[in-house]
């Protein structure tokens, strides 16, 4: 039961041939059982989750029966949940307990999913490994040594292992694409602006959105419609109306033109990762599509001014952990000077400390237009390179990743780290959605295909992915941890 | 721009953050990798290209000024690592 997928479970629900209840009591065991190795989960409340699930059953036996009655799922723990510890990976907030629900959160509660627990992730979100949390690295169910990407992590190899229906991620510089890609499930990343931040504790606010990583890209899209939306408690979350995503999965490829951009398939690409993709291609175009070499210029810029910006924006938004109002604070500090360096120090992580230092260097009074000002004018750049590339083509197809999931501890040195993102870095400063889908294998490892669209184009990202999984199974293949699961 | 250790340390200052002695050689060379990798920027010719700090260049969206939140003072307080009589207590500040 556990391996199916939400529109399954739904259906099982909705039938009564499994009760919310015993579902959710099926991941709880499920987790109780391979968790204590993997590391998905940095809290598991048991009791909530049961709750919730009572609840849900008792809904139906009343005649609710929406989509997500009953659903068990798993947030990032970078979402805010009120009564459950959010600690976004860090020291800085073990201990911390929200007096309220992310919109995320509470949208997808009043749909009646039932929340399992919290999942890991790089501290703050700074990481493509999930190895930079306070809690200990999450393991990748496809390789106990290999890492399962960042910085969504926990919530990608929780979806792979079947340690919850669907999970919620986000997204700043691939978080939610590059561990979909690395575990080998579907992440979506909506446009900047399409769902709301409110709760969701910041990291770089211009880029910062969140997302579901699911099974398939119907699941996605069932969730995305769940989550979307304006939300008067976030002013950058957008007015523009909402579609039903589930609407447009079935519509055919034909006439619509993919973009393969020759920057990205350049001779420094593993050239199993270039093959899976280019067969990737062919398969789109097979279903009814026309392929197109298309440029992006300015896509190698990305990644600098990424690396200016995001942690311009984590230096700023992360001032606010000083030790006063919430969050750790240091042992008998001397005076106040003392009791902000000192719980700064302690609480944070070194990534977490070595972005902020960017941050502040770049946001420094001589070096401002140097550094901040210099990568907000590449980012126009980065973001023109896309609206040129979209006169021609509807979407870029792309890897995801320039690799499958590395070894636990293989990326020593930050810069090397940093490298993992270049694909889909660009999508964040652009604003624009993107997608991960699974495209194949190497070496016993998934590896995903990212698609990318204008701005608010989910639905066709979202249709082209479901389209891609109605001919390939690369996204019902499982991991040995999930074989002889019922 | 090379930077050396002092500069370090002076970074992490205006960051309330302390950097160990025995870290700040591996610090600055962290650092200055992550510079220079971000210096590629400087290549590029960007006269008369406007900043852009927001994707959809969205303005502030202005409300109504009236009062839409509770008062959750003691919710609030109740997080605080230290706080009594309804203030967040903090090492004296003033003699």
């Amino acid at each position: 039961m556990i391996e199916k997928t939400v529109s399954e479970l739904a259906r099982a629900l909705s039938t009564g041939s499994v009760s919310s209840v015993e579902l959710t009591q099926a991941f709880i065991d499920r987790i109780t059982s391979i968790d204590t190795q993997q590391n998905s989960y940095i809290t598991v409340d048991e009791e909530t989750a049961l709750r919730q699930a009572r609840q849900a059953d008792d809904a139906r036996s009343r005649g609710t029966d929406t989509l997500l009655l009953g659903i068990p799922i798993a947030h990032k723990d970078l979402f805010c949940t009120q009564g459950t510890k959010t600690t976004c990976g860090s020291k800085m907030l073990k201990d911390f307990v929200s007096p309220y629900d992310a919109t995320v959160v509470a949208r997808l509660k009043d749909s009646g999913a039932v929340t399992l627990g919290k999942t890991n992730c790089d501290e703050f979100a700074m990481g493509s490994s999930t190895e930079n949390s306070f809690f200990g690295p999450t393991r990748n169910p496809w390789g106990q040594n290999r890492v399962p990407g960042g910085s969504s992590g926990g919530s990608a190899s929780a979806v792979a292992a079947g340690l919850c229906a669907m999970a919620t991620g986000t997204d700043t510089g691939g978080s939610i694409r590059q561990p979909a890609s690395f575990c080998g499930v579907t992440g979506l990343k909506p446009t900047y602006g399409r769902v709301s931040r409110w709760g969701m504790i910041a990291y770089a606010s211009s880029l910062d959105v969140g997302g579901p990583l699911a099974k398939t890209a119907h699941d996605a899209a069932i969730m995305l419609n769940a989550i979307a939306g304006h939300d008067p408690k976030d002013s950058t979350s957008v007015s523009i109306s909402t579609e039903d995503y589930t609407q447009s999965l079935d519509a055919p490829l034909t006439n619509l033109r993919i973009g393969l951009p020759r920057q990205y398939f350049s001779k420094d690409l593993d050239p199993r990762v270039a093959t899976i993709i280019q067969e990737t291609a062919r398969d789109l175009e097979k279903l009814g599509a026309t392929l197109v070499d298309i440029d992006l210029q300015k896509s190698t810029l990305s990644l600098p001014a990424y690396y200016v910006i995001a942690p311009a924006e984590a230096s700023t938004n992360l001032s606010r952990y000083d030790g006063v109002r919430y969050g750790y604070r240091c042992d008998d500090p001397l005076d106040l000077e003392d009791m902000y360096t000192r719980s700064r120090t302690e609480g944070f992580g070194n990534e977490v400390k070595r972005r902020i230092m960017i941050g502040t260097y770049a946001l420094c009074a001589g070096y401002y237009d140097a550094y901040y000002k210099k990568a907000q004018k590449i980012r126009r750049l980065v973001k023109q390179d896309f609206d040129n590339a979209f006169q021609n083509v509807d979407v870029i197809l792309s890897p995801t990743s320039p690799f499958t999931a590395f070894e636990l501890g293989a990326k020593k040195d930050p810069v090397s780290m940093y490298l993992e993102d270049v694909y889909t870095l660009g999508v964040n400063l652009a604003g624009i959605p993107g997608i991960s889908v699974p495209a194949g294998f190497i070496d016993g490892l998934p590896i995903g295909a990212q698609l990318i669209a204008p701005d608010f184009k989910e639905g066709l990202l979202l249709n082209i992915a479901h389209q891609y999984q109605q001919n390939s199974d690369w996204h019902k293949q499982k991991p040995s941890i999930s074989k002889g699961v019922k | 721009m090379a930077l050396d250790e002092k500069n370090i340390k002076d970074i992490a200052h205006l960051a309330r953050l302390k950097i160990e002695e025995n870290e700040v050689a591996e610090s600055l060379a962290d650092f200055s990798s992550i510079l220079s990798m971000i210096n590629e920027m400087q290549t590029v010719n960007t006269e008369n290209i406007v900043p852009l700090s927001n994707p959809h260049e969205q303005t502030q969206k202005l409300r109504k000024d009236v009062v839409t939140e509770s008062n959750d003072r003691e919710k609030l307080l109740n997080l605080a690592p230290r706080a009594t009589d309804g203030l967040f207590l903090v090492p004296r500040v003033i003699d």
